[in-house]
């Protein structure tokens, strides 16, 4: 089977639930998670550094199920905005915990897939019998980001930590210009291209044709859903509070589509009418930090440690943006096929989707792109469209739009809350349920796993 | 919460001037601190009867320096005045009167301890009157001793011999800094039940316990004396405050619960997490409690009911909920904490009053429930005790507050925190269905 030329294993090939199954391989388990609610840049954290984050979130855990002093396998964790002193900077929040000092650690860095992908990575430790239990996190901060100096500047500095006698460091110096000592803003523009994710995005929006009024009310539901959440006590055991914040910072839970619709555009402005993306319907820049508990069956039964989902399977896939073949961030849409066909399952066997919400639209297009008969055909090698999502399935605790993304930190927001939604709804209902997530991310990546309830 | 002018009389030239000035001059208390021994100096054991003896040939067992008669000028730790079987009110005198002799000899962080019987099942009007003159007697004394002495009485019910588990747990207590500001207080220990502590370091040592709002002040002091003393802790608080309960969870190397206790299922909760962790729950602390104080004539339904909630409806439930568990049935233990104003009242509080009152009432009525299941519940109740929520009172109240008792200062919040891991252990056993005041026996109240 090929999907867009890229060759992949179908079923049929390779045996049903290869990576959950094979022999010598035992299962990684979801144990729980730990968030602290995110925070809008500039907001509750913004004297919070990441290692201060991360350590919070890890500490929460740690209390959360007990594991003072435990030397955990690995802990694994990344953030995308990131200041070069952090070169260690998951070692350092474990020695600032209150692990074992003896836990190993390390850090990760896949944009915004960073949080998923280190759910991928100890989980596949953990099967391998290299680890028996792990930490996956992630955070980042978008108000303490690292400023960098220009590349002028820069250059002078290491040229004079070089030069030898007097005249050469005066030579040095006098080649400085004052625009060389302004400072570089962080920005998240794509190196390739210069144009930033949301105007990526704009330009996705506007070849899927996705209405304004659809992301509008895909924004809506995401503060509902999670506001619901909250007044449910479903976060009572995911989030510790942090820095005097209870809540996501960026939640509107009395928000209306009126107030959503009457929101100015900032993204694709030269698009005219297609003009769709408001800061309604877009993620804020968010700080945050979150973290994951995974085990081996053995490790959590000897501890009485629940076990909420099995950490199934996962697929990464990139796509062509730079030459705008794909959008930036449509990755998912190929990461999600080659998953499923993989493990012999269809969309109809995914009981809840958690489709990462970096904007309304990119939500929207992947779903455009999966329901398109063409695109089924032509891009993704089947015989007509991917297929179509519940929406009542989609997203049902809220995502980013509501909750805000710091980049590094959203794979363990939505796997710890994925993973306590299928197990609950096991327990009610007597069966295996199996949960989705996908998250795009820059550089035009896209994760994509698979959890089911224990 | 520091009290700035114990802290001055007790040093240098602010001693001095109060002295002259006749200032209070509260005394720093013998607090317990593990390795230290139960007691310094000799223990004087007062009375003639078998219980005398008998109490005293058992705190000789404990490696103590026990004596019958005291030498005078000799500093004495403890005297311990045994009037179990006193009939008329005339046959006070003679032990009493003998233990007078030494008071001037008890050091500082003595300790009186009367042992006689309740005046309600006395047997004659004349024994009645006895036992009840103890009372006056005790509660008096308590207020004549200085330097951080305290004076305590125990009640034991007819079946109780002075060397029941009961008896000795509490005498140890009330010797031990543990009691620190418990003082001027009776405690009845109704049944010989009780098992004596293995371990006298860690009496708690394999218990399962649970404390609500843990976050901090009292609940986070019992939670790291509870955990000092063995015991496995689940700290419970609301899920608003779970960032300061993951500290003290990390601290004592327990688990957190973030949790509403007024949610429906909390008891099942409680349980739920408790068991799935530990297998069973032994201990149960109520000690969450809010205050929305208001004159009775201002007060608004919001304000009345949050406080009826959260301090004593949400127990009631709780309690229902652990009764009937069959995980909650190796000698379990609950300690609710109550408090003056419960007792005394207290002006503005009349919703807390009535929810801490309620406190007293539901741990009463329960006691022969859960005795039913070989298990004990108990209550506290705090007097003026140097907390975040006694800092936010006006200073000249607070100065008022603070001084009104007869150890001249307020409690810290480890002295609630020692008695309730007292009435938890398994020696307390026998102790059941009481109300004991950590007050420093306030000049308001009972």
């Amino acid at each position: 089977m090929s999907i867009d030329g890229q060759t992949t294993t179908g079923p049929d090939e390779a045996g049903a639930s290869a990576a959950a199954s094979a022999p010598g391989l035992r299962r990684a388990v979801i144990v729980g998670g730990n968030r602290i609610p995110f925070a809008r840049a500039g907001g509750a954290y913004a004297k919070s550094s990441n290692q201060d984050m991360l350590t919070a979130a890890l500490d929460g855990l740690i209390a959360r199920f007990g594991l003072q002093d435990e030397r955990i396998g690995e802990v694994a964790a990344g953030a995308v905005l990131k200041h070069s002193r952090d070169f260690n900077l998951t070692r350092e929040a474990v020695l600032g915990s209150a692990l074992s000092p003896e836990t190993p650690a390390y850090d990760l860095q896949q944009a915004c897939a960073t949080g998923l992908e280190t759910v991928v990575g100890l989980s596949n430790k953990i099967k391998l019998g290299q680890i028996d239990s792990g930490i996956a996190g992630g955070v980042d901060s978008a108000s303490d980001a690292p400023v960098v100096v220009s590349e002028g500047l820069r250059e002078a500095i290491l040229d004079l930590h070089r030069a030898k006698s007097l005249p050469q460091r005066l030579q040095i110096l006098s080649r400085l210009r004052p625009k060389d000592l302004a400072p570089l803003a962080p920005g998240t523009s794509e190196p390739r291209t210069g144009l930033s994710m949301g105007e990526h995005q704009a330009l996705t929006t506007s070849q899927w044709k996705v209405s304004r009024e659809a992301q509008d009310e895909l924004a809506l539901n995401s503060h509902r859903n999670l506001a619901a959440a909250y007044d449910a006590g479903f976060f009572d055991d995911l989030l510790t509070p942090y820095r005097g914040l209870t809540r996501d910072g960026n939640l509107r839970a009395d928000t209306s589509l009126e107030k959503l619709s009457g929101l100015k555009p900032v993204f694709g402005k030269n698009l005219g009418a297609d003009a769709t993306m408001t800061a309604g319907n877009s993620t804020p820049l968010t700080d945050g930090a979150s973290t994951v508990l995974l085990a081996s069956d053995e490790w959590a039964d000897a501890r009485d440690l629940p076990k909420l989902a099995a950490v199934v399977d996962a697929e990464a896939a990139a796509v062509d943006f730079v030459h705008g073949k794909d959008g930036l961030l449509m990755a998912p849409v190929f990461a999600v096929p080659r998953l499923l066909a993989r493990q012999g399952l269809t969309l109809e066997d995914i009981d809840f989707f958690e489709i990462h919400e970096a904007f309304a639209s990119t939500v929207l297009s992947i779903l455009a792109a999966w329901e398109d008969e063409d695109f089924g055909r032509t891009r993704l090698g089947l015989d007509g469209a991917f297929g179509k999502i519940d929406r009542s399935r989609l997203n049902v605790n809220g995502s980013s739009l509501a909750a805000g993304h710091p980049f590094a930190a959203t794979g363990g927001r939505i796997v710890a809350s994925l993973a306590k939604t299928v197990h609950a709804t096991a327990r009610a209902e007597g069966r295996p349920v199996r949960g989705l997530v996908s998250v795009c991310a820059a550089g035009g990546l896209g994760v994509a796993a698979i959890l089911e309830s224990l | 919460m520091t009290d700035t002018y114990a802290h001055l009389v007790n040093q240098g030239l602010g001693r001095n001037v109060a002295k002259r000035l006749g200032l209070p001059q509260p005394a720093v208390l013998r607090r317990y601190r593990p390795g230290q021994p139960l007691i310094t100096g000799p223990i004087v054991v007062q009375g003639n009867t078998p219980g005398a003896d008998n109490l005293a040939a058992e705190l000789l067992s404990w490696d103590l320096d026990v004596r019958r008669h005291a030498v005078p000028k000799e500093k004495l730790g403890a005297i311990i005045v045994v009037l179990d079987d006193v009939a008329r009110p005339e046959d006070l005198g003679k032990p009493v009167l003998a233990a007078a002799a030494s008071l001037r000899d008890l050091g500082p962080g003595g300790r009186i301890i009367t042992v006689s019987r309740p005046a309600s099942d006395a047997a004659t009007p004349a024994q009645a009157a006895a036992r009840q003159g103890v009372d006056g007697l005790l509660r008096s004394l308590a207020k004549e001793l200085r330097a951080g002495a305290t004076g305590n009485g125990l009640l034991l019910a007819p079946n109780v011999e002075t060397t029941s588990p009961g008896a000795l747990a509490a005498v140890r207590f009330f010797l031990s800094g543990r009691s620190a500001f418990v003082d001027g207080q009776f405690l009845t220990v109704s049944t010989a039940a009780g098992e004596p502590p293995r371990n006298v370091e860690k009496p708690l040592e394999g218990r399962i316990a649970v404390v609500t709002g843990a976050a901090r002040g009292i609940g986070a002091a019992i939670a790291r004396t509870l955990h000092r003393d063995g015991a496995t802790m689940v700290l419970v608080d609301i899920p608003a405050a779970g960032d300061h309960l993951a500290e003290v969870a990390n601290e004592v190397k327990g688990t957190a619960l973030q949790l509403d206790i007024t949610r429906d299922d909390a008891g099942q909760r409680i349980l739920e997490h408790a068991v799935q962790r530990h297998g069973r729950l032994d201990i149960m602390v109520h000690n969450a409690g809010i205050t929305r104080d208001k004159l009775l004539a201002n007060m608004d339904e919001s304000r009345w009911n949050s406080v009826i909630q959260v301090n004593i409806a949400a127990q009631l439930r709780i309690n229902e909920a652990l009764l009937a568990s069959e995980h909650f049935r190796s000698s379990p233990r609950i300690v609710s904490v109550a408090s003056t104003s419960g007792i005394a009242g207290n002006r503005g509080q009349t919703n807390y009053a009535a929810s801490k009152g309620g406190v007293v009432g539901m741990v009463r009525a329960t006691a022969p429930l859960i005795a039913a299941h070989g298990g004990s519940i108990n209550a506290v109740a705090p007097g003026f005790i140097e907390t975040e929520m006694t800092a936010r009172i006006p200073f000249a109240l607070r100065e008022v507050g603070r001084r009104l008792n007869s150890l001249q200062q307020g409690g810290q919040p480890a002295d609630v925190a020692e008695t309730i891991a007292f009435l938890a252990s398994d020696a307390a056993g026998g102790i059941n269905g009481e109300v004991l005041r950590v007050c420093g026996q306030n000049l308001v109240g009972a």
